[in-house]
């Protein structure tokens, strides 16, 4: 197990830089979820401490040594490829000992790791079959088997349930879950996810053009997210942005942040935002509401009992003073 | 429906006859050839005895006590198999670093590889032979012969083992250097199995051109590493018509290639068609 240290860390390819400076701490034992929309950087990132990518400017140190020279089969991590990468040529037993056998390992040692790993991945049964004659979630198993037979100090992950299907999804972000529970190993999981991200970090990175907009647990970036881009990217359905005239008494042209689930509908007399209904989408256990204001911001409010009223008419709502945001409207960083 | 049918019926027909036609049209002077290699050379040149004429081995067991063919099969064989394999032994690691690890002038490099096959031959005819036989001293040698022939080549083995390796996801390729194999070990234990296919259809094609080769295996060669080309060569025109003892020597020398490319069909087409490796 080991630490994660990076320091003012760059990424360019060829004149076009990608990352800008970022600095990182990932504790020992942490699961630390990158996250961000599609061409942010996260895979980059992720490369750079696998070391699969080399290192523009900065320091990349794992545990309490630099590792930016160091090959990546000696940095003591190890990584789960989002399209699997498993040797098609080779088993599934092949597949998760070609590592520790590079790494000179004796055999009988090789064949306990191989068999423990998969024991606790339920993939004993496929041991002697082909990567080929596996479905999409077997395979992703084999390749968290690969990473776990060579014992890493730490995980990377790079979207490796993006390849699965809805339920199997959920699944195995549970076990991933369940799998660092067991391992105490750090973590580093890319997604562009954010309910993976929320699930399973300890501690979210939040990217966006190859630089660091927040870091935080989960709940943090929730209740008090630094600018308009994380409030909007964390948190389902995005949370609303009023502009000054949209809320009620409001003189300050500051952006006001409002989550869905966070608007109670009320009366006339009591109302914060009003808007006229346009859509109602029933989910059973609650309803989104989709309204537009007199100034034509959309908004979307999250109710259990969806009103009774029909298209255009108006809905009144309020918050409570804690649950909402402030944000400034030209730089987007929130006021404290 | 009945018009549907009949026409469907009709091109059942119709177009396997094309193709043997057309088939048939260019396997013709092969099949010429072969008849022809059984005449006596008398016989040959009288067109009545296209195809009634007895057969004799003549030719064959003139060729092979006379004009030494064994001894031609073996510098064919040997300038053939060592230039596919120093063809290959230079193509792996160049087609390999061009596919997984590109810079900006791979581009540039594979189509001046390819370049070089348009300058015609004949232009460097002369410095060849005056280099080689006069400066090198290596003028009909068998190392003169494999260093050619591969480097001939070299340009199309090198763009079908790129086409191929390409193929290939560039996170296996990455899986195996995260589980710490080095260079030799990605190309011996991951490329190569993967794109077995892609390997033996590249080796098969170059070992063909190599034996096929006429232009500077007959000219760099005399006798010590003149390979069927030459002996084709060396029964052609001079002493008069001996179509023949021509047609013998020509269906020995092209025998064998066409005998390993029928056993070898499947990867060929596989080969040629570029592809699937998945
Ligand atoms: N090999 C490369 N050459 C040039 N640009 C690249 C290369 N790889 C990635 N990029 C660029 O770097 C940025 C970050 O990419 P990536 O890390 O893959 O994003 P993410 O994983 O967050 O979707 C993107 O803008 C992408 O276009
Ligand atoms: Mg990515």
């Amino acid at each position: 197990m080991a630490s994660v240290t990076i320091r003012e860390l760059k990424k360019a390819y060829g004149t076009t830089q990608v990352m800008h400076g970022v600095d990182l701490d990932i504790n020992d034992g942490e699961f630390v979820v990158f996250v961000g929309p599609s061409g942010c950087g996260k895979s980059t990132l992720l490369r750079m401490i696998a070391g699969l990518e080399e290192i523009t400017d900065g320091t990349v140190a794992i545990g309490d040594s630099v590792v930016n020279d160091v090959a990546p089969s000696k940095r003591g991590v190890a990584m789960v490829f989002q399209t699997y990468a498993l040797y098609p040529h080779m088993t599934v037993y092949k597949n998760m000992s070609f590592g520790l056998k590079q790494a000179k390992t004796p055999a009988d040692e090789i064949d306990r790791r191989v068999k423990a790993a998969a024991e606790v991945l339920q993939i004993t049964d496929y041991l002697s079959r082909s990567p080929r004659n596996l479905s999409g979630g077997q395979r992703q198993r084999v390749a968290i088997g690969r990473a776990i037979v060579r014992d890493p100090e730490v995980f990377l992950f790079d979207e490796p349930l993006s390849n699965l299907d809805a339920g199997l999804r959920v699944q195995t972000r549970l076990e991933i879950a369940r799998l660092h529970e067991r391992l105490g190993s750090t973590m580093i999981y890319v997604t562009h996810d954010q309910v993976e991200a929320m699930t399973l970090a300890d501690k979210i990175v939040v990217l966006r053009d190859g630089r660091v907009e927040q870091v935080g647990s989960p709940i943090h970036l929730y209740e008090q997210p630094d600018n308009t881009f994380v409030a909007q990217f964390i948190g389902s359905p995005k949370m609303n942005f009023f502009e000054g005239s949209d809320i009620v008494g409001n003189a300050s042209t500051d952006i006001t942040g409002i989550r869905p689930e966070h608007l109670r509908e009320t009366d006339a007399a009591n109302a914060m935002v009003s808007g006229k209904l346009e859509l109602i989408e029933q989910l059973g256990e609650y309803a989104l509401v989709h309204l537009t204001t007199s100034s034509g911001a959309e908004f979307i409010a999250k109710m259990e009992h969806p009103p009774s009223v029909g298209k255009g008419d108006t809905l009144h709502f309020n918050a409570s003073q804690q649950l909402i945001h402030k944000f400034d409207k030209q730089s987007g960083q929130r006021r404290t | 429906m009945a018009i549907v049918a009949r026409s469907s019926k009709f091109s059942r027909i119709m177009w396997p006859t094309v193709a043997w036609i057309v088939a048939l049209i260019f396997f013709f002077p092969i099949f010429w050839m072969v008849f022809t290699s059984f005449k006596t050379d008398a016989d040959a040149v009288k067109p009545e005895f296209l195809f009634s004429f007895k057969p004799t081995l003549e030719n064959y067991f003139n060729m092979t006590e006379n004009y030494d063919y064994w001894r031609f099969a073996a510098n064919s064989v040997i300038t053939s198999s060592f230039a596919t394999i120093l063809a290959l032994v230079v193509g792996v690691p160049a087609a390999y670093a061009m596919a997984f690890n590109p810079s900006r002038h791979t581009k540039d490099i594979l189509v001046w590889m390819l370049s070089t096959k348009m300058l015609p031959a004949a232009a460097v005819l002369y410095p060849m032979t005056f280099l080689t036989k006069n400066m090198l001293g290596i003028y009909d040698t068998h190392f003169l012969v494999i260093v050619v022939l591969c480097l001939i080549n070299l340009p199309i083995v090198i763009w079908m083992l790129f086409t191929y390796f390409k193929e290939i996801p560039k996170e296996i390729i990455e899986a195996g250097k995260m589980d710490g194999v080095d260079t030799w070990g990605e190309i011996k234990d991951i490329l190569i199995p993967l794109a077995w296919g892609g390997v033996a259809s590249t080796a098969l094609l170059c070992f063909i051109f190599c034996w096929n080769e006429a232009y500077w295996t007959v000219r760099l060669t005399t006798t010590e590493a003149a390979t069927l080309s030459k002996l084709i060569e060396g029964n052609r025109a001079p002493e008069g018509l001996f179509f023949g003892r021509l047609s013998a020597v020509s269906t020995a020398a092209v025998g064998p290639i066409i005998v390993l490319g029928w056993f070898c069909q499947k990867q060929l087409v596989q080969g040629l068609t570029f592809g699937a490796v998945k």
